[in-house]
């Protein structure tokens, strides 16, 4: 089977190779055939079929029209439930749309479903979901992978090619990470791309919302779609958005590559140091500059993360209390029972842990000692990448230090799982744009994900060096 | 240990969640293995470097300061768990 490509599927559409419901109808055939990975929360064939009708009595020209796209269950849609993948939400019906997916309907999509995640978009393996595990589609049988997490079921979604292209998020890693373990592209632009306008908040000084797809000139299309200026996000840029994909160019001769030697991980496979070095090789042969670079700050990343995403997240998860949507518990003897009973039974034991830490961190007599000094190490992991892209162009790491592990393997560790967003957190905190495109195989013939990070707004570089390194590895 | 029994109980109010004791056992285990994790910021010298909250601080845009009048609350109560004419109805508060 050739792999899909929407650039190629949008041709096939143009010339009336295949017609907008022929399309559709071969992948609700495969989202049927695969229900066993639990990829969807929400997918209704008859809500698919009715987006078709809708669509081929519309005769207008749109950029996107006709191509299944899979949606996060963290973007608030008007035409299907939102739950964040939470008891909490488990009823809960959007009444207005989020920025993200309204762009991609003023572009003609259809939505193909809303995608699994942890709950919240809290965890690494898509294990965390009230809904349950999404499993890797490169699994074999009876050995069952995580397809990563938060945005597993997105990952997931576009590895078993039940859509062209899907919409994620990324607080700490949660659009790279399950990018590499499905062996898809995934990209996280700059904090601020992005309107964060009716997507569930987690950690809104971190959450940036992304693209998943095929290939990278894919990415590079939809990213264009769901970008854009917003005044109902107040930390919404105004800059101009450039046409990511007419602008490709993978001709890298003459630009800087910088290599972080803080990357070199104690306890990473070595197949990982090699596809690393594999690309740094290849960038070699391309005429780019190897410039070895330090962000001395790097092992500080993941404390002061676990840190300040909590602390953002128990304030942002103060809204689910009972009253105003979601789930309530019956056993409301007052209104403060109410309170507890609700969020104790509505939110799952990852979210809660992390709640409570937050609240304890920012509270009375400990804020100083953990939030505010977490907030000074992060402006000092910031610097650390302003001074390195002073010296180069865009920074290579590998994704993840792992490929997809089992899902059964016991995440009894909190740490141990935190560990999953060691290369993709950093430039969360310095709210960088970061891809992962997946570069070489585990022994196990698992999929690699290579990380590129640019400057701020430079998602054009971003882009150029993954399509380079992409073009060069097929 | 810096998370005991009170510390779990007080943190559980603050955040209005209900926990059993098995429960308060287990997050104070968490907590406690989490928090001496984050101790190794300690090592990390920040006299004189300003907290960075916000990334996209330097390039907030402004808006035009006029009203804007919508009456949406149909629309705000359609998932409220329980209303009454036209509020959100929770239980009895005053004895």
């Amino acid at each position: 089977m050739p792999k899909s490509s929407l650039k190629q599927t949008l041709k096939d559409l143009d010339t009336k190779k295949i017609s907008i419901r022929e399309l559709n109808q071969d992948y609700l055939k495969r989202i049927k055939e695969n229900e066993n990975l639990n990829v969807f929360i929400h997918f209704s064939e008859d809500n698919v079929l009715k987006q078709l009708d809708n669509l081929e009595n519309d005769n207008s020209a749109k950029k996107l029209k006709g191509i299944p796209i899979a949606i996060k269950d963290l973007f608030c849609t008007k035409s299907m439930p939102t739950t964040a993948a939470s008891k909490i939400l488990e009823n809960f019906n959007p009444t207005y749309e989020s920025f993200v997916t309204q762009k991609l309907l003023d572009e003609g999509s259809i939505f193909v479903g809303k995608t699994n995640l942890d709950e919240f978009a809290m965890g690494s393996a898509t294990n965390t979901s009230f809904f349950g595990n999404t499993i890797n589609p490169l699994s074999k049988e009876n050995e069952p992978l995580a397809p990563g997490g938060s945005s597993g079921g997105s990952a997931a979604a576009v590895a078993a090619d039940l859509c062209l292209g899907a919409t994620g998020t990324d607080t700490g890693g949660s659009i790279r990470q399950p990018a590499s373990f499905c062996g898809v592209v995934g990209i996280k632009p700059t904090y601020g791309l992005c309107s964060r306008w009716g997507i569930a908040a987690f950690a809104s000084s971190l959450d940036q919302a992304g693209i998943f797809s095929h290939n990278v000139e894919d990415a590079s299309i939809l990213l264009q779609s769901i970008a854009g200026f917003d005044q109902r996000d107040s930390t919404s840029a105004k800059v101009d958005i450039p046409n990511y994909f007419e602008n490709l160019d993978d001709d890298l001769n003459g630009k800087t590559v910088g290599i972080p030697k803080e990357y070199s991980i104690d306890g990473t496979p070595m197949e990982i140091s090699q596809i690393w070095e594999d690309a740094i090789k290849v960038l070699e042969k391309k005429g780019v500059k190897i410039k070895n670079i330090s962000l001395p700050h790097t092992k500080y990343a993941l404390p002061t993360y676990y840190i300040i995403a909590p602390a953002e997240a128990s304030s942002n998860l103060a809204r689910y209390d009972g009253v105003k949507y979601g789930f309530r518990s019956d056993e409301i003897d007052s209104l403060d029972e109410m309170y507890e009973n609700t969020r104790a039974q509505g939110f799952g034991r990852e979210v809660k842990r992390r709640i409570l830490i937050g609240t304890y961190v920012l509270s009375a007599g400990y804020y100083d000692a953990y939030y505010l000094k977490a907030q000074k190490v992060r402006k000092l992991i910031a610097d650390d990448f302003n001074k390195a892209f002073k010296e180069c162009d865009f920074i290579v790491t590998p994704t993840a230090p792992s490929a997809a592990f089992p899902l059964n393997e016991k995440q009894n560790d909190p740490i141990k799982m935190y560990l999953n967003d060691v290369f993709t957190v950093p430039a969360s905190l310095a709210g960088l744009p970061g891809i992962s495109i997946p570069f070489g195989k585990d022994k196990n013939n698992l999929p690699l994900g290579i990380q590129i990070l640019g400057k701020h707004f430079d998602e054009q570089q971003v882009f150029n060096a993954a399509v380079s390194l992409e073009r060069s590895y097929e | 240990m810096k998370i005991d029994k009170n510390t779990i109980n007080k943190i559980a109010r603050l955040s209005r969640i209900k926990l059993d004791d098995k429960e308060s056992e287990d997050y104070i285990k968490d907590l406690n293995s989490i928090l001496d994790w984050v101790e190794q910021l300690n090592e990390v010298n920040t006299e004189n470097v300003e907290p960075l909250s916000n990334i996209s601080s330097s390039i907030l845009p402004k808006r035009e300061d006029v009203s804007n009048d919508t009456n949406s609350s149909e629309e705000i109560l359609e998932n409220a768990p329980d209303k009454l004419e036209g509020f959100f109805a929770v239980p009895k508060v005053v004895e």
